[in-house]
């Protein structure tokens, strides 16, 4: 199981979304599917059509910086992060 | 008790405000929307719902909407696109329209989309393929900052499928068949740019209609005001007497179809009311003249902006009249323009206001 870790900017948008997860897949993408199915609409909020990650959505999967393609272990981590930016 | 709603979409989030029937004292509850940057908030007067037009910078468009006039909100956007086999893109959603049992929205691309499950769920009406200029819609040289594709919507109140779309740039464009064909409806308007086809390539700011009189529609252009008594067939300029040409905002009296109101701002990069002086523009006589209505309103070193969203007025017999300003005021009347009070001093940047009154 990867373990997923969330922005605190998604939580609020989804009921009972927590900011970790822990979900069953072989890739980040994947991973964002099984989190869509949980929670209908998500997929969205990370990502464009393509498909690839939105502009300011970065993920890393073990602390290297990762895509959509990248491979998860069953031990991953995997961080989605909103980039810092804005004012 | 009559409430009087104010629905304020910022760049940090929608805000409400609320007041009685006499509109003279004012309550702000929000952040809404999870500070997403809200382009337009209506209210539903069928349904009772609340739908905020929102983008944000890291997790892309959606649509608001809240059953109980604000104090939750869910987001959905599913449906709200263009597909993987499609060239278009949707990264802002913008104009809503609540009319005829249904939710419109207008997005860049440019497409019209509708839900029938308020908001829930979205599906593309059109994207006016085959209309004049329509290659041009989305090269970037041809896209302001602030681009929005389509961010105008204008209902005709009888005839579902009868509707009026606003392209950024572009032009009004018509519907009688709930968008499977479209009619531009530019003819008589100026532009002081080159024209690659003189059916369209104008800028629309802001079209709305007479309550009392289909037939007559105002706009706020990027050059002039104009006005149309056959539905958008043709149209007059009626700029004369204003002190600039161009603003963006426009709201029509409910009652009077002579009467209608503009915020001129000064054209160039700065976009605020000239002299530092905020003004409401009124005409009671279709455009023939106009008077400016200041009082209340500041004078000195206010240099306000409006947005295109950024005026509302109200059902009342007497009419009230609203505005928000890009750095986060909001100002009322009660009395149809006549005098100003500021309700609000420190919302963020403001991009639209409408009001509803509910019994």
């Amino acid at each position: 199981m990867a373990d997923v870790h969330l922005p605190a900017t998604l939580p609020p948008l989804f009921r009972d979304l927590p900011r970790h997860v822990e979900v069953e897949a072989s890739t980040v993408d994947g991973a964002i599917a099984e989190l869509d199915a949980r929670w209908p609409g998500l997929r969205d909020r990370l990502c464009v059509p393509g498909p690839k990650l939105r502009p300011h959505v970065n993920v890393y999967v073990d602390q290297e910086r990762a895509g959509l393609e990248t491979a998860l272990g069953a031990q991953s981590r995997l961080d989605v992060i909103a980039a810092i930016s804005g004012g | 008790m009559t409430v009087t709603m104010l629905l304020v979409g910022t760049r940090k989030g929608c805000f409400v405000l609320e007041s009685d029937a006499d509109r003279r004292t004012w309550t702000t509850r929000g952040p809404y929307c999870e500070g997403w940057p809200v382009y337009h908030a209506v209210h539903d007067a069928e349904s009772g719902s609340l739908y905020a037009a929102a983008a944000s910078e890291w997790h892309g468009a959606g649509v608001w909407r809240s059953g109980d006039l604000g104090e939750t909100w869910e987001l959905s956007s599913e449906g709200l696109g263009y597909g993987e086999d499609s060239e278009l893109r949707l990264s802002k959603v913008s104009g809503l329209l609540p009319a005829h049992g249904r939710l419109l929205a207008g997005g860049e691309g440019c497409g019209v989309f509708e839900s029938r499950d308020g908001a829930r769920t979205w599906s593309l009406l059109s994207t006016l393929d085959d209309q004049p200029g329509r290659d041009a819609w989305n090269i970037p040289a041809n896209q302001p900052p602030g681009h929005l594709g389509l961010p105008g919507l204008l209902p005709h109140p009888d005839e579902a499928d009868r509707f009026w779309a606003v392209i950024q740039g572009f032009g009004i464009f018509e519907t009688t068949d709930n968008g499977g064909s479209w009619t531009p409806r530019n003819r008589g308007l100026r532009a002081d740019w080159p024209l690659d086809d003189p059916e369209v390539g104008y800028c629309v700011h802001k079209l709305v209609m007479s309550p009392t009189d289909t037939d007559r529609l105002y706009q706020q252009n990027h050059v002039g005001m104009h006005r149309s008594d056959d539905a958008g067939q043709s149209w007059v300029e009626i700029t004369d007497g204003l002190p600039t040409e161009f603003g963006f905002a426009a709201a029509a009296h409910p009652h009077d179809r002579d009467s209608f109101y503009v915020i001129p701002l000064d054209p160039g990069h700065g976009r605020t009311m000239p002299d530092g002086k905020a003004a409401v523009w009124r005409t009671h006589d279709a455009g023939s003249s106009w008077r400016r209505l200041d009082r209340g309103l500041p004078q000195v070193d206010a240099h306000l902006g409006v947005l295109r969203e950024g005026m509302a007025i109200d059902s009342y017999d007497v009419p009230g009249l609203y505005f928000g300003t890009s750095t986060g005021q909001v100002f009322a009347s009660a009395d149809e323009g006549e005098s100003w009070e500021e309700i609000a001093s420190y919302l963020p940047a403001i991009a639209s206001v409408e009001v509803a009154v509910l019994a």
